[in-house]
């Protein structure tokens, strides 16, 4: 776990651009660490944050970073919210609050060479974190599987770069007609010696967790949850555990074994 | 890492209950995980200390596992928790957390909750017996299991529990008082009259929210939480304004404070020390930046 720097701090909003659905944010941050897939950070504007739909947002907003180094980390996300709106029109070099990199990011296992293949399964506002995990593991030579799962043609754009990735839409408009839960059961049919890295809805993370651990297939899923702080103090934003009990999505995870949850809560 | 500043740490010389702090800047009980923030932020959160004394989240006797999620709702400038005082235990802070608490650089004040003044008694006597505990803290706002009141809205029932806690410890003992309550200096004069060193308030106001979809369920697990954040401070600011007219101990003040100019109104309100609770879920190093900009205010009107 790469270890942030105490507080808040202000970085410069380098780019935004849209892509499809989403908006892709290139934030310059000269004083962080550079950040580990999974890993996530708290941002807020620095002006205008509470003065949107119903005066909010008031908290800052988690996002994992869908890549970071050399001082630059990239974040998507969509608007769909008071946070994501006011975040969404950040105009280039506007300074916002950058606090992390927080949380426990994915295990890709030393050797370097996993012993399972990497299936890497997610999908709409989950997918940075695979994004980020798939470069780390293509540099270390690893060939990831890519699977993801968008509503239709505007939200699959963000992974038109992607030659080799999985699609699946909701509306059959690009890639498979269905689930992308239906994809990772075809792979695992196919081969079930993998480990699964999932991030996602929470709808499609559950459906992940219950094939996973009904196979007996490793998986790490980067979850999200709504939270105040992101650093363990609010207690807000827990799941619970197999064993009984929560864990902390912010310091406990993001990134949890499947089998360490008892559900992914539906919020 | 290039963010630590060459700044001194704040100085504004505070004396609270015997305790000697650099400054008047502390965190609202279970607003702040220093375990947690060490792993997170590594020495440079030692280095960085934000607060001049470090209040714990509340401890019962038993485990609690805490409330079902969703356990947040944010507001118009402020927030809902609906946290549920998740904890070890007695027993599991007293082996686990106090060693690492112990290690902080700033006095603790470790905060508990029973429903019985039994209860009460048993960790009130149990933290007496702790060197690293400097101050006691009673969360009140637990319901008394005979009346169903929460025991610090009540003046009386607050009277009979502080009459059997009281003797338990010498240490300084704080009440945190509920604002949810008719008359707030009234209970506060209560437990001064029966022994309490201090009084800290406010405590978060009982609050709800709907879920989204319009059919008018709650939306928190827990169903009803603490609202807290700038939304509440004009609220807290009369609270503290009246206990503070009403007793002659030593009163903490909180609720919305996001600035040095707050913490200085709640100071003029009579106020010795005052509390950040939600700005550092905004902010991890809240307290710091107040402290500095309450140090500024200060040598501007001296």
């Amino acid at each position: 776990m790469t270890v942030a720097p105490f507080g808040r701090r202000r970085a410069v909003l380098a780019a935004i651009r849209k892509v499809g659905s989403y908006h892709l944010l290139e934030v310059v941050d000269r004083h962080g660490p550079d950040p580990e897939p999974g890993q996530f950070y708290m941002l807020a504007a620095t002006s205008g944050w509470g003065a949107g739909e119903d005066e909010r947002p008031f908290l800052p907003r988690a996002f994992s970073a869908m890549g970071g180094r050399d001082g630059r980390l990239w974040f998507m996300l969509e608007d769909i919210g008071p946070g994501t709106h006011r975040l969404a029109r950040l105009q280039k070099g506007e300074p916002l609050w950058v606090t992390g990199p927080l949380g426990h990011g994915f295990r890709i296992g030393t050797p370097p060479t996993p012993a399972r293949r990497p299936i890497l399964t997610g999908g709409g506002v989950g997918v940075p974190p695979l994004i980020f995990l798939s470069q780390a593991l293509v540099e270390q030579g690893i060939a990831p599987t890519l699977q993801f799962g968008f509503r239709d043609t505007q939200h699959a754009a963000i992974a038109a770069s992607f030659d080799t990735v999985q699609i699946a839409t909701d509306d059959g408009s690009v890639g498979h007609h269905g689930l992308v839960t239906e994809l990772l059961i075809r792979e695992l049919d196919d081969d079930p010696h993998a480990t699964v890295y999932a991030c996602g809805p929470p709808g499609m993370l559950e459906a992940i967790r219950r094939i996973c651990v009904e196979r007996e297939v490793p998986a790490q899923l980067a979850l999200e949850s709504g939270m105040a702080c992101g650093f363990g103090a609010c207690f807000g934003c827990v799941v619970p555990l197999a064993a009984g009990g929560y864990a902390r999505v912010c310091v406990d995870g993001p990134v949890l074994d499947a089998t360490a949850l008892d559900h992914v809560p539906a919020h | 890492m290039a963010t630590t500043t060459d700044t001194p740490p704040p100085s504004i010389p505070t004396t609270f209950c015997g305790l000697d702090l650099a400054h008047p800047v502390v965190n609202g009980s279970g607003t702040f995980d220093a375990i947690a923030a060490q792993a997170v932020f590594g020495d440079s959160f030692l280095d960085q200390f934000p607060f001049a004394a470090f209040v714990s989240k509340t401890i019962t006797l038993a485990v609690r596992d805490g409330n079902p999620p969703p356990r947040l709702w944010e507001t118009p400038s402020g927030m809902i928790n609906s946290i549920g005082l998740p904890n070890k235990g007695l027993a599991g802070y007293l082996e686990h957390d106090l060693p690492k608490l112990a290690a902080l650089p700033v006095p603790l004040i470790t905060n508990v909750m029973g429903s019985t003044a039994a209860e009460l008694c048993e960790l009130v006597a149990a933290c007496d017996a702790q060197d690293a505990i400097r101050a006691i803290e009673l969360n009140v706002s637990c319901p008394n299991v005979k009346t169903g009141l929460d025991i610090g809205a009540d003046p009386v029932s607050l009277a009979e529990v502080l009459r059997a806690v009281r003797p338990q410890t010498t240490k300084p003992l704080i009440v945190k008082l509920t604002p949810n309550t008719a008359d707030v200096a009234l209970v506060a004069a209560a437990a001064e009259a029966e022994g309490a060193d201090a009084v800290a308030l406010v405590n978060t106001l009982r609050a709800t929210a709907q879920a989204p979809g319009g059919d008018g369920r709650p939306w928190l697990g827990g169903v009803t939480g603490g609202m807290s954040g700038p939304a509440i401070r004009a609220v807290a600011l009369a609270q503290v304004t009246a206990v503070a007219q009403r007793v002659a101990i030593p009163v903490i003040g909180m609720g919305g404070i996001q600035r040095g100019e707050h913490a200085a109104q709640f100071l003029r309100a009579g106020a010795t020390l005052v509390a950040v609770g939600t700005e550092s879920f905004r902010d991890p190093a809240a307290g710091t930046r107040i402290a500095r900009e309450l140090q500024r205010l200060l040598a501007q009107t001296a």
